[in-house]
């Protein structure tokens, strides 16, 4: 079925990324709707392990349609985004026609139109997406990589093609539902943001998050799952820590702790599990002094 | 205009849109259209979904989301009880509001924000120690835009580079990669590495005024991660560097005052320099680094000794800048006899009584 198709209403697709493991808020469930359903990329931002990519593997889930992940990083070009030739196996493939044919009657154009054939083409991402469509394509981290590649993807991502000189033109049939995300950590350019739905995922609420313990963590034993998520709660709200923990901290706080076997959260099982969700020495060191009054 | 049910809905809609576009967010035509067609899929009758619907189409950033909020309310007329008020830092640090009462009331006003980005490039070009204790704070936070650059000496080992000497080993291996064929030929160059930087801070009496605004200048060098040192010099030396290596401002300048003996106390500066020469200088860490002294040049001691050892040092590093915080004054020479007696043998003399003049040094040092 067509992605923009799937889901009626957004009720029903926060319903089916529910039945995947992923509860989203009325707010998140609206806008990735609005994203299948007018077929624009949805650019999500937010702190670190708020489910911004979590979010896109659960959307793939609920669609059931692969999940093409591209990882951005400083010096991302376009032969690791979108395609690359195969160029040992070109050569092979030279060698081998001197081999088979060596008395020249080959056609040339045939072979050089061999030489650029679907064979030694090397699909990265974006031509995967493309090709593949239904798919979800995540672009993560797009502020890493450079300002250049923004200007790369736009191309792609309003026209939802890609000209490969040697082969013609590839479009989707459908557009692929792309998921970007970003931590922020420079500005996107403005045209970009401006092809894309833009939604900020906040840390969730007490509640919430207790939902989402539960529903990642199916054997957390209650008291440890409401000592776990109040104690992260009051470690964002009132300590000016480098990196407040974030869901994904949560989860591996609660995993953790079951691991050890522990049925409540108290100082000493904290102590020793605190770099499960405290990543900076000083934080820890600050957290530690105040572990009492957090845990109260 | 109003929403009176005359309208057509997509007429609110796009006077909405215009609305929030006055309050100084970048909607465009095309954003216009998309809000439009969202607010069609998802019912225009929904108040909450349409909310998220506008949030989505018409914003760009967490700054906009706000922006957002209030005409949302205005408009409408319904508060919106929306996600929690902490908002992600902005890349960039802020330029800090001079006046402490600036309330959120009037943050948004763009003839405020006129004015405090004024007050803003006022306070930085005001000298450090005239400054009032709620200056001195908002002048603490412009320190997090500094943003040192480490000088760069040339480096022993070649990296690749678009010309310069064939770089045979790296061409031949990527014709075996290509199987013998033969490609484009590989250049190399010989790269760059971060310089050392070594900090002298004068913390006497004469200069209390300015040490703790040098110290978190000193603290925006060493927070650059690239190899920098820090001593102070008082009546004696103190190498304070692993006091200021801790992300925190606040806390790292707080260890280094526990670490200083001598604060506000006389100067020895020859004393202090051959400290720093015996010690760690010939050793190494002087040696073709770029050294800056902090200092006004009152010395206790008799100037020769300064000068002499000034001579040394210099004949160790690679450049040597005196920074004096009064050179920045009108009116200013150079007449105190430590001065007279170290100005031969220094690079760069510059002021350093002011943000602006912090940014200047920041700019000698980087590119020594």
């Amino acid at each position: 079925m067509e992605p923009r198709e799937a889901f009626a209403t957004a009720d029903e697709l926060a319903q089916r990324l529910a039945g995947t493991g992923y509860l989203a808020d009325d707010s998140l469930a609206t806008v990735a709707w609005l994203a299948l359903r007018l077929e624009r990329p949805l650019l999500l931002e937010g702190e670190p392990g708020t489910g911004k990519t979590a979010l896109a593997e659960a959307v793939a889930a609920a669609l059931d349609v692969p999940l093409i992940r591209l990882q951005c990083y400083e010096g991302i070009d376009s032969t690791q985004a979108l395609y690359d030739w195969d160029f040992p196996r070109q050569i092979l493939h030279l060698r081998a026609v001197e081999a088979v044919a060596g008395d020249g009657r080959r056609d040339v154009a045939a072979v050089e139109d061999e030489l650029f054939d679907q064979r030694c083409l090397l699909a990265r991402p974006v031509l995967r997406a493309l090709r593949e469509s239904p798919a979800v394509l995540l672009v993560d981290e797009v502020d890493r990589a450079d300002d250049e590649f923004e200007a790369f993807l736009l191309e792609v991502l309003s026209t939802w093609q890609v000209t490969i000189p040697e082969l013609g033109t590839v479009s989707a049939a459908t557009p692929p539902v792309v998921v970007l995300t970003s931590n922020r950590t420079r500005e996107l350019h403005d045209a970009l943001k401006r092809r894309c739905l833009y939604h900020w995922i906040d840390h969730p609420g007490l509640r919430r998050e207790l939902e989402i313990v539960h529903t990642r963590i199916p054997g957390v034993s209650e008291t440890l799952a409401a000592q776990v998520v109040s104690a992260v709660q009051r470690l964002r709200s009132d300590h000016d820590l480098i990196k407040p923990p974030g869901v994904a901290e949560t989860l591996d706080w609660a995993r953790a702790l079951q691991e050890l076997g522990a049925s409540e959260l108290d100082l000493e099982t904290a102590a020793a599990s605190l770099g499960v969700a405290v990543k900076y020495r000083e934080d820890a060191e600050r957290v530690r002094a105040a572990l009492e009054r957090i845990l109260a | 205009m109003s929403t009176a049910p005359a309208h057509a809905a997509d007429e609110v809609l796009l006077a909405f849109a215009r609305a929030v576009r006055a309050a100084g967010v970048a909607v465009t035509a095309d954003r216009e259209r998309t809000w439009l067609e969202a607010a069609a899929a998802v019912d225009v009758g929904d108040q909450a979904r349409t909310y998220w619907a506008g949030r989505a189409t018409l914003c760009a950033s967490p700054s906009d989301l706000e922006r957002f909020d209030q005409v949302y309310a205005a408009w409408f007329g319904r508060q919106r009880a929306t996600a929690s008020s902490r908002r992600p830092s902005a890349p960039t640090v802020s330029v800090a509001s001079l006046d402490a009462s600036g309330e959120a009331s009037g943050e948004r006003d763009p003839e405020a924000v006129r004015a405090q980005a004024n007050s803003a490039e006022v306070l930085r070009h005001r000298d450090v120690a005239s400054l009032g204790p709620h200056e001195r704070a908002h002048l603490a936070t412009m320190f997090a835009q500094l943003k040192p650059r480490s000088p760069r000496r040339p480096a022993h080992r070649h990296t690749a580079a678009p010309r310069g000497l064939v770089d045979a080993r790296r061409t031949l291996r990527g014709q075996l990669r290509r199987m013998g064929e033969p490609g484009p030929i590989q250049w190399r160059r010989r790269g760059t590495c971060p310089r050392r930087v070594v900090l002298l801070v004068d913390v006497s009496g004469s200069m209390s005024a300015y040490a703790d605004s040098l110290l978190r200048l000193s603290h925006a060098f060493t927070a650059t991660g690239q190899p920098v040192e820090v001593f102070t010099l008082g009546t004696r030396l103190t190498h304070v560097t692993r006091a200021l290596h801790q992300r925190d401002a606040e806390r790292a300048l707080a260890a280094c005052g526990d670490a200083v003996p001598d604060w506000a106390g006389g100067t020895r500066l020859a004393e202090g320099v051959r400290a720093f020469l015996d010690r760690w200088g010939r050793r190494g860490m002087a040696r073709g680094a770029v050294v800056v002294v902090f200092s006004d040049g009152w010395e206790r001691d008799s100037p020769m000794a300064l000068g002499e050892q000034m001579r040394r040092l210099r004949a160790l590093a690679h450049r040597v800048v005196w920074v004096n915080p009064h050179r920045g004054k009108p009116g200013y020479e150079p007449v105190q006899q430590g001065i007279v007696a170290a100005l031969p043998h220094v690079d760069h003399f510059v002021a350093g009584h002011s943000m602006a003049a912090f940014e200047e040094l920041v700019e000698v040092v980087g590119r020594a």
